[in-house]
């Protein structure tokens, strides 16, 4: 299925965990540092409604190329942080692994999906980045805020807005 | 005495540092391929595919295989009749600053636990040097991401618990880790000694040729058994459910205290980048 950030509430709706999407646009990078500090960020200079956060920390991109390895990190670590950006209007993330009984229980609330990438294809995920631009935290290095441009950016929804999970741990 | 060139040393730490963080062993690939064949899961059969075709591009040599590319660990078994020109633990970590930048390979060493300021070089690396009879250096590097690393684990299980307890412990850390340290995996495993060999037991656990077999019957027979065990508890490839959870377990042990049974568990996630060098 393809998907196309920003994501209206509508879309949401329609996703179901375990769904592979294709996304082609817009994502905003940000892990744990930049989380601090967008949370106490009132006016980040870019629209946090319907974006997609990506949990990425790439490799230092190579002569000629836009960015390196680019999959996706653990996602437990942003849980407590992420909350208040869903308030704030962000429908999605991409990261990996399990996540939080409260993060699950705001995705409801808030109407915002949890999607994952396959953690360690950071090379298949990189050749589908055509575009990365700084937007804030340039300090950070790797941990920056950037926006990527993607095309056909394979991932999967792994919580849904009914409260379904891809988990096989959550299916016992 | 056999005098083991800087240079030469260096180059080769630098080689393998770069290689083994584009491309895996055709063994572990293998067996990927054979899981994904096997595999009966959609969604963990597609996992899979993205695995294998994320080995096929890093291996162009543009884009690292992960975006963690690691701390690097190195076990040195060093020749009693080798001798170094040169400092080798500061040698060694030039080598790994110098393949982690000309490599473009991420840094991803604090140089602090708790104030946690990036080295910028990706050093120190973990060293474990030993002295072997002969006049060659044996080298086993591997370059150990996070997140699996972040699952492993030390018990002091007690003697009475025996290779149940082991596979009880093994089990309930595989399940509880699920998709966080990015299976399938290889299982290393530690028993024995005190509390640091075990888990230097469980790191060497996983440097094994995926391939071989364990020379202890009994052992080899639980290896077998508990991978078969672990791949039914449905975690599966990055944990969506699945046949495939881990694509080997590997014990080693060493005597250990009349009144211990330490167990180390160290899991390797399916960016499983290692390399055997000899000097
Ligand atoms: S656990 Fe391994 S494959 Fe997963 S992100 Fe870390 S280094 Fe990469």
């Amino acid at each position: 299925m393809k998907l196309q950030p920003p994501l209206d509430r509508r879309t949401v709706r329609k996703l179901q965990a375990g769904d592979r999407l294709l996304i082609s646009g817009t994502l905003i990078t940000a892990r744990d540092q930049a989380h601090l500090r967008l949370v106490e960020e009132e006016n980040p200079g870019f629209d946090l409604e319907g974006a997609i956060i990506y949990y990425v920390g790439p490799t230092p991109p190579k002569p000629g190329h836009q960015i390196g390895s680019s999959g996706p990190t653990s996602a437990y670590r942003m849980d407590q942080l992420a909350i208040p950006l869903l308030s704030r209007g962000v429908r999605g993330m991409i990261g990996k692994g399990e996540r939080s009984a409260e993060l699950r229980e705001a995705l409801e609330t808030h109407e915002a999906v949890y999607l994952i990438a396959t953690g360690g294809a950071g090379a298949l995920l990189a050749s589908r980045i055509k575009k990365r631009v700084p937007l804030l935290y340039e300090d950070l290095g790797p941990e920056a805020v950037y926006r990527l441009e993607v095309e056909d950016f394979p991932c999967y929804v792994a919580y849904d807005v009914h409260g379904n999970s891809i988990f096989g741990s959550d299916r016992q | 005495m056999r005098t083991i060139e800087k240079k030469i040393f260096q180059e080769a730490i630098k080689q393998a540092l770069i290689e083994m963080n584009h491309e895996l062993s055709p063994a572990f690939i293998s067996r990927l391929a054979s899981a994904k064949e096997t595999e009966t899961g959609t969604v963990s059969k597609t996992i899979l595919d993205d695995i294998l075709q994320n080995h096929e591009i890093a291996r162009k040599g543009t884009f690292p295989l992960c975006q963690d590319t690691g701390m690097v660990v190195v076990f040195a078994d060093v020749g009693q009749e080798v001798y170094f020109s040169f400092d080798f633990e500061s040698t060694l970590n030039e080598a790994v600053a110098e393949a982690y930048a000309e490599g473009y390979l991420r840094k991803s060493i604090v140089d602090d636990p708790i104030h946690r300021r990036n080295s910028e070089t990706n050093t120190p690396a973990i060293t474990h040097i030993r002295l072997v009879p002969g006049d060659q250096l044996r080298l086993r590097i591997a370059a150990k991401g996070g997140g699996s690393e972040n699952m492993s684990t030390v018990r002091m299980l007690k003697p009475n618990d025996g290779l149940e307890g082991v596979r009880q412990e093994t089990l309930k850390a595989i399940k509880n880790a699920g998709g966080r340290p990015c299976p399938p995996l290889i299982v290393g495993i530690g028993l024995g000694g005190n509390l640091e060999k075990s888990a230097l037991l469980a790191k060497e656990a996983i440097l094994r040729d995926i391939d071989d077999k364990n020379p202890d019957p009994e052992l080899a027979q639980f290896e077998q058994q508990l991978e078969t065990e672990i791949n039914e508890l449905d975690v599966g490839p990055m944990g969506v459910g699945g046949e495939t959870t881990c694509l080997a377990v590997k014990v080693n042990t060493f005597p250990t205290h009349i009144a211990m049974l330490p167990f180390a568990l160290n899991l390797q996630c399916h960016a499983a980048r290692h390399r055997e060098v000899v000097l």
